[in-house]
């Protein structure tokens, strides 16, 4: 009888599990969309970041 | 007793471990190849800048941009509008895709895609042009 509780709670937890995974992170995604808008159209000026420094050598 | 405590322990750290997935949310746009691109319409956007202030480019509804109108350029320079729109337009695509597969989900491109047409219309300065739904629109 308590074997099958146990069962049902884990059934129910599982879809919970992947269910984190396949949505689309919207609010991440607005997040790096606004990151990268500032830096093609630079504006915010003056507040370069160290990685983008970072990146550019190992590109050559 | 014990199996409802258990279950309970079971419980409170599948939600502890789900705080831990939603910090992990955050995309990851820092990579090479994205970092590539983004030099390379950063470049460009010295080059349009005028035109999106002239209202000869606008802002597409699926982000993209497109030729508004020829006419507020040179007959001699529409040659050169026409291949950097191409250029911009084929690294935006570029750009969409690289994201979704840099963070293991090819499958997310076209909404990256819509996320970033809304993103771009937003941040747009006063003067430029946009598609709406009816057509063209000045911010």
């Amino acid at each position: 009888m308590k074997n099958w509780v146990l069962g049902l709670v884990g059934a129910l937890l599982l879809p919970a599990c992947v269910t984190i995974n396949i949505y689309f992170p919207a609010a991440a995604a607005e997040k790096a969309a606004d990151k990268i808008i500032d830096d093609v159209w630079q504006l915010k000026n003056g507040a370069e970041k160290p990685n983008v420094n970072a990146v550019e050598p190992a590109a050559k | 007793m014990k199996k409802i405590l258990f279950s309970l322990v079971v419980l409170l750290s599948t939600l502890l471990a789900s705080q831990f997935v939603a910090a992990a949310a955050d995309l990851e746009v820092n990579t090479p190849a994205i970092s590539a691109i983004k030099g390379s319409m950063q470049a460009r956007h010295g080059q349009l800048a005028a035109h999106y202030a002239s209202g000869a480019i606008g802002l597409t509804k699926d982000g993209m941009i497109a030729v508004r109108d020829a006419n507020a350029v040179p007959l001699k320079d529409r040659g050169a509008l026409n291949s950097a729109v191409a250029a911009e337009n084929a690294d935006r695509a570029k750009l969409y895709k690289e994201i979704a597969v840099a963070n293991g989900h090819p499958e997310w491109q076209p909404e990256i895609q819509s996320t970033f047409a809304g993103r771009w219309i937003d941040k747009a300065q006063g003067g430029w042009y946009y598609q709406g739904a009816g057509g063209w629109v000045q911010k």
